[in-house]
């Protein structure tokens, strides 16, 4: 039995943007959330500029009781509820609390790490002989499946309750494994999406590696440049997006707001052979995960409108549309329209896949592809592959039937979803 | 200190933790925290980690094991106090 899968309900925390309507506007107008950041600063960064999404003490509180807040310190868990418990709302489900849990609805919930500051804290009490006083939490709040355990319990979800992780793939994985499970009639509805710890514990490491921009840090909102002849590495960023993915019956039968369909995708990896490595995409693998998207979700090459690439404002980038490009067969004016959320938010790492699938959903529903900023210098490797304006750095309001969105993770791992504007035949 | 001033101070610290208002409302020597009260039982620790800065003792892990109740959590505090 194969269930047709819609995403009813969409929650979103990024950093230039917190809640639907806030950031439908930010990406419509390329409004940047990347701004100077002390704290990389102080402990002498090369990349001092960072993506993080505001979320003040009264907001966490419509989310957390004060008892929750007590001794709280992840990032990745507020950032993955806030988003996740939004796109519940929005998909005007139900929230107050029964014994029964809910059977047919679980989560998916995908973090690189959990809790990383949290972790520092505890590490630094049990070197000082304080391993009593870590409290109750710290499991909770480092554990990895720390977010959809969280989830799990304020939702009251009885279904499968899970964090998965796959690097920077993460999130777009999590919305494939959503869609399979739902697919298959194991679950009515999954809360899909990811999330991402701030800060410098979490970033650092990307520092040390050099793959951090550091010539913007007077510019923060120049600083990410994805498809730019001037990229010189990624922004650090964070946040997290939340998808409800719901079997189509089900959704009809309640009424629900229908934004998008999911018509498939496809994961794999290219096992770090050929080109290939820890840390770079091996290019038959990525070609072959989008053409086997393609073929999971039904479509021909020629229905994909836009792409939502995962374009990281690194050295890659010209490969990622070389891949892009061979996996179509398609170039020059015929390529379909591309973007880059990254530009405005960063790279949110194992929050970036599900960030901006919420981007590439609004897209669909709204009838809009949101503009690429900083890239005013396209990479001439890129322009020689696919015609300039299929790079909008402009807003255009167009309707949008099909878009491709894929992300590229460390441990050579990739993920492409093919979501379908919504009609009912 | 009074067993009054105490029970009054154990108050103000377990309340964060309580989800049964009533049984707060009307806490004697005999509340148990998690029958009574409906603390959840992982946050007992809190309680006592609570109790331990408030009053500037420090609670065994024996002592903690009998810590479920507000006569039990007195005389802890009492004997702690004590030999300070």
């Amino acid at each position: 039995m194969n269930k047709r899968v819609v995403i009813t309900g969409l929650g979103i925390v990024a950093p230039n943007g917190v809640g639907l309507d806030t950031f439908t506007t930010a990406i419509k107008n390329g409004t940047s959330g990347i701004k100077h950041d002390t704290e990389l600063e102080r402990l002498q960064f090369s990349c001092q500029i960072s993506g993080k999404p505001e979320v003040s003490t009264e907001l966490s509180l419509q989310y957390f009781t004060e008892l929750e807040l007590r001794n709280f310190n992840s990032s990745g868990i507020l950032y993955g509820v806030i988003a996740g418990i939004d796109a519940w709302k929005d998909a005007r489900l139900p929230m107050e609390i029964k014994d029964e849990p809910d059977w047919d609805s679980g989560t998916i919930f995908g973090t690189g790490t959990s809790g990383i500051d949290k972790f520092r804290e505890s590490i630094y009490k049990i070197d000082d002989f304080q391993t009593r006083k870590l409290g109750s939490t710290a499991v909770a709040q480092t554990m990895n499946s720390g977010i959809s355990a969280y989830l799990g319990g304020k939702l009251g979800l009885g279904n499968q309750v899970t964090t998965n992780s796959s690097a920077c793939t993460t999130g777009t994985e999590s919305i494939l494994m959503a869609f399979d499970r739902i697919k298959s009639g194991q679950a009515k509805r999954i809360l899909a999406g990811s999330t991402s710890d701030s800060g410098p514990y979490i970033w650092a490491g990307f520092d040390a590696m050099k793959v951090c921009t550091f010539r913007h840090n007077e510019m923060p909102e120049q600083g990410s440049r994805p498809m730019s002849a001037s990229a010189s590495g990624f922004v650090p960023g964070s946040g997290a997006g939340a998808l409800v993915l719901e079997d189509l019956e089900t959704a009809l039968a309640r009424g629900a707001k229908i934004y998008a369909e999911v018509l498939g995708g496809n994961v794999n990896s290219g096992g770090q052979r050929g080109q290939g490595t820890m840390t770079a995409p091996n290019p038959v693998a990525v070609q072959k995960c989008i053409k086997n998207a393609l073929e999971n979700a039904g479509i021909h090459t020629n229905e994909i409108d836009a792409i939502n690439g995962h374009l990281t404002a690194t050295s890659k980038d010209s490969l990622e549309i070389q891949n892009w490009s061979e996996a179509l067969g398609r170039s020059g004016v015929d390529f379909p329209y591309i973007n880059s959320l990254k530009s405005t938010v960063g790279h949110c790492l194992s929050g970036a896949g599900s960030v901006e699938s919420v981007a590439t959903v609004l897209q669909l529903h709204h009838g809009f592809i949101f503009p690429n900023i900083n890239c005013e210098d396209l990479h001439p490797e890129i322009t020689d592959l696919i015609d300039a304006s299929r790079i909008p750095q402009q807003l255009i309001e167009k309707e949008l039937t099909i878009i491709a969105k894929a992300s590229f993770g460390f441990g050579d791992v990739n993920g492409c979803v093919i979501f379908k504007k919504y009609k009912n035949l | 200190m009074s067993r009054e001033e105490t029970i009054l101070k154990l108050k103000t610290i377990v309340k964060p933790y309580i989800q049964n208002e009533e049984a707060f409302e009307s806490l004697t020597e005999s509340t148990d925290f998690i029958n009574d009260l409906k603390i959840n039982s992982a946050n007992l620790v809190d309680v006592i980690l609570d109790i331990e800065e408030e009053y500037d003792i420090v609670i065994d892990n024996q002592s903690m094991e009998r810590m479920l109740d507000v006569k039990s959590a007195m005389e802890i505090i009492e004997t702690k106090l004590s030999e300070k």
